[in-house]
């Protein structure tokens, strides 16, 4: 299990590689299809981002509301794949990490690896869970889409895997020659 | 006549969907238990575990079980000496959009074409069926989006027979993968016309893991068959890897047209959330 801190940093993301446990501590933003779309129109018009995306990691999820009391809701990921499409230009301007669940297109895959990034999958449908790893949540963009607002989490010891590393290699593909 | 007014029906039904969306039926956690004992594969053990782990924390009733609290798939039952005070579909649908604000539910349903949350999670979608009786049963699925996505329906030709329909399946199942989180229900309509193949397959979710199709023989073999075939397949919990890529596979089959084949596979990803109240 190695333990990781968010943003990331080049060295830490050239040493992880496809299949690596990792505990990540510190900060991720959410972001999903409508705030992706949002977030590369700006980008499009160069205009000022809702944060700055360099060494930043994002986590594809939608959060239901906390209870009173509660810093966050179940927030388990979303599937990636429906992000694919908007990647390669989130990862040109400065994106390091991605964290989701499933498989990711070629030209994502590729791009990753031309932008020397990774990409991590939580667990899926284990929401309630994750809600432990969130110390702190706050909406920081977007609030009008609801669930698909960007959330900036504080997270500490939060699991993934390393699906995609930066040097090309895939865990899902690793598993199927396997 | 037994009266049943629109407020009872409004206020089960908002406690259902958070039921559903805490407290995992008993026969899938049954099952996800037991495929953790049986599996090999070290990784997919330890998946497997910790879909019971969610459990546990979830049933505590502060977390719901999954963020994608689902849209609310409602298959109702009137009897038809039943009457109802006034609208049951705007009786529900009121309650769906209580329990899932009080219940702390994600609002998960938008304009498809706009894509503006409707910020209630309705409408729910409720399909009904008239029976005899004073009764009205209500069954909610808690469905979310991930395993849905994944879900096809295809008009096959009656020659591409029992092997064609087994393919399809197999091939749904395998571009589904990890991203709609198995291990997986499936759920498989055969025959009658496109929306009826579609929605036996939904309803075939709602039937007990560890049973079989006690009306057809052909569909019951089929569901064997495939399961054994799909647990070849090596997506396993989460798609690392494993023996335990389905629970179960329920098919349900109907007459159809003497020129058509219609199949549908809806996809219920581990977190099988489904509640039912009979009044």
């Amino acid at each position: 299990m190695k333990r990781i801190t968010a943003p990331l940093d080049q060295d830490t993301i050239d040493d992880l590689e496809a299949g690596d446990e990792v505990l990540i501590t510190g900060t991720l933003y959410t972001m999903r299809d409508a705030a992706h779309a949002r977030v590369v129109e700006l980008i499009n018009k160069r205009s000022k981002l809702p944060f700055d995306l360099a060494n930043q990691v994002i986590y594809y999820c939608g959060p239901t509301p906390a209870k009173e009391g509660n810093v966050i809701g179940s927030c388990g990921p979303t599937t990636s794949s429906r992000m694919d499409i908007f990647t390669a230009i989130l990862l040109q301007n400065g994106l390091k990490g991605m964290i989701g669940k499933g498989e990711r297109s070629l030209a994502v895959k590729e791009a990753i690896k031309k932008n020397k990034a990774v990409y991590f999958s939580a667990m899926g449908g284990l929401g309630a869970e994750y809600a432990r790893a969130v110390t702190k949540s706050e909406v920081i963009a977007f609030p009008e889409l609801g669930p698909e607002a960007i959330y900036k989490l504080e997270v500490e010891d939060f699991y993934a895997i390393v699906i995609d590393d930066s040097k090309g290699n895939d865990l899902f593909v690793i598993n199927q020659i396997n | 006549m037994r009266e049943i007014s629109c407020k009872k029906i409004t206020d089960i039904v908002a406690q259902l969907v958070v039921d559903a969306n805490h407290y995992l039926p008993y026969d899938v956690i049954t099952a996800v238990k037991e495929a953790a004992e049986r599996e090999d594969d070290k990784k997919a053990k330890t998946i497997l575990y910790k879909i019971t782990d969610n459990y546990k924390i979830a049933k505590k009733g502060t977390y719901p079980l999954c963020q994608d609290t689902g849209i609310a798939v409602v298959f109702l039952e009137v009897g038809a000496d039943v009457k109802v005070d006034g609208d049951i579909y705007k009786a529900i649908n009121n309650g769906v959009e209580l329990g899932y604000e009080k219940g702390y539910l994600r609002k998960s349903m938008a304009d498809p074409l706009t894509r503006e949350n409707t910020g209630t999670n309705t409408p729910a979608i409720i399909h009904t069926k008239l029976v005899k009786g004073p009764n009205i049963k209500i069954s909610i699925m808690a469905k979310g989006g991930g395993a849905e996505n994944k879900s096809a329906l295809k008009m096959l030709n009656p020659s591409d027979g029992i092997d064609g329909i087994k393919n399809f399946v197999m091939e749904t199942v395998k571009k589904a993968g990890a991203s709609a989180c198995p291990p997986f229900i499936i759920g498989v309509g055969i025959g009658g016309n496109m929306e009826t193949c579609a929605l036996l397959a939904k309803m075939s979710l709602l039937r007990e893991l560890d049973d079989f199709n006690r009306n057809d023989k052909n569909a019951a073999r089929l569901e064997s068959q495939l399961l054994k075939d799909i647990n070849t397949m090596n997506i396993g919990p989460l798609g690392f890897g494993g023996q335990t890529t389905a629970l179960a596979v329920k098919v349900e089959t109907r007459p159809c047209h003497i020129a058509s084949l219609p199949v549908a596979v809806n996809i219920q990803c581990h977190s099988a959330r489904h509640k039912t109240f009979t009044i």
